[in-house]
């Protein structure tokens, strides 16, 4: 069967200065759809850089990349926005609400770019709100809230439009040992449950430990570790 | 429409920085309501000209008068329509501070030069009637507290009655008045029949000030009042005819340039709101840039993001240029109130309003175009990497 994501010899490079980083290596890598793949390896190993193009937003400097089938690895940044609307949803580490929005206008923001209206834009909002248990706190804003429901609010504005692969980018590495529980424990529901396809950057051990599988990144290479099984 | 609520709560993502900028564009638009109605009203007389309505006065002094004996003549020449004359009577009221224009006419020529004046029909016949007879534009009459049929004492500054007074009198038969609000300035006035005034007079019986020519073609214009002057040409009293508008526009002018100095003193407020609101869009934008990126990485494309920005740039614009036009709107009475009607009546045209929307719109864009362009060549990794 083939895999959700397909990336074949993926090179990126940035010039800083006047110096020219390869920062990714002929990367090869197959994500099968329903994966929950733990990405890690040591700080500058690549692996943002990696996670970045998975969710579309940046473009490798060679290689292929494919997702459901689809190349995104030469599409304009036009199209790259209309394919990252449809298909990822993204976690990161400090959240990335807006504070000046509630809970709720935080999660709608990804439906501002469809045409649903505003009544079925709330109920989508309300129903992700649910699913991560924060239906209480729609009308607050991002202030009134502690880091595990802001995190909480951004995985809900990552579902929100029902994508098929969600990337994490240390979605725990601002929250304790105990917040951090609950945030891997809904990912991992919205994997098992929800059938999502996740792609967590992390270089926390125990946050690995809740993806079905983890590969290790170093120098911008793909190193495999062992295939820990989910607890 | 949609966006909207994201428009307005980033705008007012800091409330008091937000309320002065609106403040000073307010103000901005205030002053700006104002002006352009003080324009509007000087040039109010250049604007309500009619092109088929032509002037003609002495040809090196408006101040010298003409024989009367003209009308016929003028009537006579081809593509005149009608004619009419008048006279300055230079007039005081009660006191020196009371000045306003009176003018000797012919009742019923003068108003048919004027359909854009209203004035009862019964008032009209009272006054052609009536050889002391005098109508009064509105505002006067609201003015000095006037009421029909009572009498005008008016002196005047020029003309000497046979008994040797400056002291006359007339009747009060009719109120002038128009329904376009631009063209009520231009009602300050009281006429008087001439057929009283010219024979009470000591001096100048048989002579009039200007005269006034309707003419059937206003592409014509120009080749009639060179008729009408050729007609009078080395008399001892030649004549000068222009179009009514050239006349008030150069009668403007010995005022002085107003539309200048108005467009002048808006350049200045227009371009210290640009720097202004310009610094504050730039300072707000550069806050939320991680913000900024996040909407990018959610699927809003560049285009998406940089018209955004510039909604909340033409959103800022927009409340604060409407609440400053409704604030002149509102305090338009106060100022003609305070003139006491002695300067013609100010209001807000439905072209300020246009021009006002349209100077709003190009700051919008001068405020919100940069930062736009800023946040539109953004990449979603730079701004999040400064994020993580």
């Amino acid at each position: 069967m083939r895999a959700l994501v397909e990336i074949r010899g993926v090179t990126k490079t940035y010039r800083r200065g006047g110096e020219t980083i390869e920062v990714l290596h002929g990367v090869d890598l197959d994500i099968p759809r329903g994966d929950f793949l733990a990405l890690m390896g040591p700080s500058g190993s690549g692996k943002t850089t990696l996670l970045n193009l998975i969710g579309g937003l940046d473009s490798p400097t060679a290689g292929t990349i494919a997702v459901d089938g689809a190349r995104i690895d030469h599409l304009s940044s036009g199209d790259l926005s209309r394919w990252r609307a449809v298909h990822v949803g993204f976690v990161f580490q400090f959240y990335n609400l807006l504070p000046v929005l509630s809970a709720q206008r935080n999660v709608e923001l990804p439906l501002l770019l469809t045409n649903l209206g505003a009544a079925e834009r709330r109920r989508r909002a309300l129903i992700a709100l649910t699913l991560v248990g924060l239906a209480d706190r729609a009308r607050h804003k991002p202030k009134e809230l502690s880091g595990g429901q802001e995190q909480r609010v951004a995985i809900a504005r990552a579902i929100v439009s029902d994508p098929t692969l969600l990337v994490c980018d240390e979605p725990t590495g601002d929250l304790d040992r105990a917040t951090a529980h609950e945030i891997l424990t809904l990912l991992q529901m919205l994997n098992r449950e929800h059938g999502k396809t996740i792609v967590m950057v992390t270089h926390d051990p125990k946050a690995a430990d809740y993806a079905r599988r983890r590969l290790h990144l170093d120098k911008g290479t793909l190193a495999p570790l062992s295939g820990a099984m989910a607890p | 429409m949609k966006f909207v609520p994201l428009l307005w709560a980033e705008l007012f993502r800091k409330k008091t920085r937000t309320v002065l900028t609106l403040l000073s564009v307010l103000v901005a638009f205030l002053l700006f309501g104002l002006l352009q109605a003080v324009q509007a009203a000087f040039e109010a007389g250049a604007d309500n000209a009619d092109a088929k309505r032509l002037l003609t006065t002495a040809r090196y002094s408006i101040i010298e008068p003409l024989p009367m004996s003209y009308l016929r003549r003028i009537e006579g020449v081809p593509g005149v329509v009608g004619a009419a004359f008048a006279d300055w009577f230079g007039a005081k009221y009660q006191n020196d501070s009371n000045a306003f224009p009176v003018f000797a006419v012919d009742p019923a020529r003068y108003l048919n030069m004027y359909p854009e004046f209203t004035i009862p029909a019964a008032e009209r016949e009272t006054f052609a009637k009536t050889r002391t007879g005098a109508v009064a534009g509105k505002r006067l009459v609201d003015r000095y507290g006037w009421k029909l049929g009572q009498k005008l004492p008016i002196t005047s500054e020029i003309h000497e009655k046979t008994d040797g007074s400056f002291n006359w009198e007339f009747d009060l038969v009719g109120v002038l008045d128009s329904d376009d609000p631009a063209v009520r300035g231009n009602t300050d006035v009281v006429l008087i029949n001439v057929a009283y005034f010219d024979e009470a007079r000591q001096l100048g019986k048989g002579k009039t000030g200007w005269y006034i020519i309707r003419i059937a073609d206003s592409t014509e214009a120009k080749s009639i009042a060179a008729e009408i002057d050729r007609l009078f040409a080395n008399s001892p009293d030649e004549t000068k005819t222009a179009p009514e508008k050239e006349f008030a526009i150069g009668f403007a002018k010995q005022i002085g340039d107003i539309g200048a100095l108005v467009t002048r003193i808006l350049i200045a407020v227009f371009f210290t709101i640009l720097i202004l609101t310009g610094n504050t869009m730039a300072q707000a934008i550069r806050e939320r840039i991680p913000e900024l990126a996040i909407l990018k990485t959610v699927g809003f494309s560049d285009r998406a993001v940089t018209l955004l920005v510039l909604g909340e740039a033409a959103l800022l614009l927009a409340l604060g240029a409407a609440l400053g036009m409704i604030g002149a709107v509102a305090v338009m009475p106060v100022v003609n109130g305070g003139t006491g009607g002695r300067f013609p009546p100010l209001f807000v045209a439905g072209e300020t309003w246009v021009l006002a929307a349209a100077v709003a719109l190009a700051l919008a864009i001068a405020v919100g175009l940069p930062p736009a362009l800023r946040v539109s060549r953004l990449r979603i990794v730079d701004a999040l990497a400064g994020h993580r």
